[in-house]
């Protein structure tokens, strides 16, 4: 027992330390192989996120040229009772709320539509999903253009809000949520397609056959089995929703977002970085917006895992 | 259950061509044929999943045509198995009694005792990505029989299951529609399964149906070349021959490649008068290695199968023909030149007229 046992020991003594080497080799050849993309990452992601959390201890007077001095926590009160964050807060919800189910829904919608084999529905597909790439810009001139309350297509419907609707607080944060909506489309319908295409048809023709006629298959089959995808597709949403920018910067402008209630968070900091000059602030609010949306994206993991049926 | 001059056209291709077809109450009627042969095409319509293009199919009484899928009364069972993932087996299998809107108390009872037929008791509250293959195609016949249809549809429901289970769950299969006396179409490409299933057999290739019959029948008398060479394992030897006329007292004989065999009387009367070219058909146990034998060939090669040996064999002008063998018998090697001969019975010798492909003699 002793002889056999020194006898084993000895063997793995021998073999033990070459393989040790070998995975470290693998291993220092991995961390080489990802080191460009580590790089670019600390550079322009990692840095700057933990260099937000410094911003954040420091205070820059109003006059400029004065050095920013340091105030530790004690500006994060102040920030986050102010009446601008908390309407920016309560805009960006509303925006949210406004966004994310219109998109997915009509994406979805539109998916269902395009899902079935005609000739010429390539066409379609085309179309549905062509606002994945319209830049914001163009997308935000066009609705401009729409809403214009002269040549626009509203006063051709023969509504005409007063004042126009982009500088209506009523309109403005909706025609903004439209366009967002519109933009999102494009990319709900593509998530929505690569779906239903991973619902084996034998299933919809087996609860035919069962019984179910086209609005139970939907709801019983096709949107269950397309909850992994419908999973994938809120959070994704809900994150660009919260980032939401370029449409307000453009239709309505700083000037203007406040007061016609469309001053969402990410907008919120960007004036206050670059209007107020105050980078203490925008850094607390772009940490907030941080935290919102982690919070969101777990609280929508651990509610939507449960109920998320993976095919076998 | 019938078919009458059903055609399906895809686009410029025909799927099913004018199919004529009557499944009478409670049997089991097995449509067999290769794959694109037009059979799984003619059991989606019964279903109500594809359209006929001409002719009309009946389940009953009742013409189905316009009928929507879940008014026809059929059940069906998927190769795949099609079951829902996301619900537990007992809601599998209660799916369609729901969907007809039976009340809960019924639902139970019978789900409990299509369970209990196919032994899932024990698995109701499963979801079927944690049953093995064998349970998932029985939580599939649970979910078809649970609703006492009129017509059961089965598309190669085996064909996913490893050889053993496939031979048990084959007469799991007979034995439950035995049973119940349910009319069911099977489809499969699998001649063992259309044998050993079948009360009739239908064979389709290229959308059109060769022949229906029982699976006696259609082995000892196959309607033509490509039921002949079809069924068996090996199919049926298929040499090209003409017939000549003995004169008076002679016998007729029929000229193939490697020799000339002497027709049994039946067939002489069959074939009339004159020369004819046939196509000769001979299944290999049906032929034995003999020295006297009237073909001659030679072997090319020899498949030892424990219980059986398959000569194979050419003949002069390169026609292929297997001698089956018993195991035990005396194997020729490859290249010997032997000759062979056919058993003395009269049903031994098949012949199919060369134009038409189609069986000469009466059956």
């Amino acid at each position: 027992m002793t002889v056999t046992a020194a006898a084993s020991g000895t063997t793995l003594a021998r073999t033990g330390p070459s393989l040790r080497t070998r995975r470290r080799r693998e291993a220092g050849l991995a961390y080489l192989l990802i080191l460009p993309a580590l790089a670019v990452f600390a550079a322009f992601t990692f840095y700057p996120f933990f260099r937000n959390f410094k911003l954040m201890l420091y205070q820059t007077p109003p006059v400029p040229g004065l050095p920013a001095h340091y105030v530790g926590l004690h500006q994060i009160g102040p920030t986050l009772t102010s009446t601008q964050f908390t309407q920016s807060l309560v805009t960006t919800i509303l925006f949210v709320i406004l966004v994310v189910p219109a998109s997915l829904i009509l994406g979805l919608a539109l998916a269902v539509a395009a899902h079935r084999k005609l000739k010429g529905i390539a066409v379609y597909r085309m179309i549905f999903s062509s606002t994945v790439v319209s830049s914001v810009a163009v997308a935000s001139v066009v609705f401009g253009t729409l809403l214009n309350p002269v040549v626009g297509l509203l006063p051709w419907l023969g509504i005409n809000p007063s004042p126009p609707a982009l500088e209506n607080t009523t309109w403005a944060l909706l025609a903004v949520a439209a366009i967002t909506i519109w933009q999102f489309l494009g990319l709900s319908f593509i998530i929505m397609s690569a779906g239903l295409q991973s619902v084996p048809d034998e299933l919809l023709e087996a609860a035919q056959i069962d019984g179910a006629g086209a609005w139970t298959r939907f709801w019983r089959m096709t949107v269950p089995l397309l909850s992994p995808t419908i999973f994938f597709a809120v959070i994704v949403s809900t994150i660009y929703a919260f980032q939401s920018f370029g449409a307000i910067d453009i239709l309505i402008g700083y000037q203007n977002a406040a007061q016609l209630h469309v001053n969402v968070l990410i907008y919120n900091i960007v004036n206050t970085l670059q209007v107020e000059n105050n980078p203490g602030a925008a850094a607390i609010l772009a940490t907030v917006l941080f935290l919102i949306t982690l919070g969101l994206t777990l609280l929508q993991m651990r509610f939507l895992e449960r109920r998320v049926h993976y095919a076998n | 259950m019938s078919f009458e001059g059903v055609t399906k056209r895809f686009g410029d291709t025909t799927a099913v061509d004018g199919l004529n077809l009557v499944v009478p109450d409670g049997e089991l009627l097995v449509l067999l044929g290769s794959s694109g042969c037009g059979k799984t095409t003619a059991l989606r319509m019964v279903a109500g999943l594809e359209e006929a293009t001409e002719g009309t199919i009946s389940i009953g009484d009742r013409v189905v045509n316009d009928v929507d899928p879940k008014d026809r009364d059929v059940a069906m069972v998927f190769q795949s198995y099609a079951l829902y993932p996301h619900l537990s087996v007992a809601r599998n299998i209660e799916f369609p009694l729901r969907q007809r809107g039976i009340p809960k108390d019924e639902r139970a009872i019978r789900v409990r005792a299509a369970a209990t037929t196919l032994e899932l008791d024990t698995m109701l509250d499963r979801k079927p990505s944690q049953l093995s293959g064998g349970q998932r195609q029985r939580v599939a016949l649970a979910r078809a029989i649970v609703r006492e249809p009129q017509v059961f549809l089965m598309d190669e429901p085996l064909s996913n299951l490893d050889a053993a289970l496939r031979v048990q769950t084959r007469a799991d299969i007979v034995a439950l529609q035995d049973r119940l006396s349910t009319t069911t179409l099977y489809v499969t490409h699998d001649q063992v399964e259309a044998m050993t299933m079948g009360d009739r057999i239908a064979v389709m290739s290229h959308g059109t149906l060769q022949q229906v019959a029982a699976p006696e029948d259609l082995y000892a008398f196959p309607a033509n070349t490509f039921v002949a060479g079809f069924l068996g394992s090996p199919g049926m030897n298929l040499l090209p021959g003409r017939i000549t006329p003995g004169g008076s007292g002679e016998e007729t004989t029929v000229e193939v490649s490697g020799g000339s065999l002497p027709l049994p009387p039946a067939l002489r009367a069959a074939v009339g008068a004159g020369t004819r070219d046939v196509v000769v058909g001979l299944r290999p146990e049906s032929l034995y290695l003999d020295a006297q034998g009237p073909l001659a060939c030679e072997v090319t090669i020899v498949e030892l199968l424990g219980a059986e040996t398959h000569v194979i064999c050419r003949t002069e002008d390169g026609s292929r023909v297997v001698v089956r063998q018993a195991g035990n018998a005396t194997k020729p090697a490859p290249n010997d030149k032997v000759r062979i001969a056919v058993v003395a019975d009269p049903a031994a010798v098949h012949l199919f007229d060369a134009a038409s492909t189609q069986r000469l003699d009466p059956q």
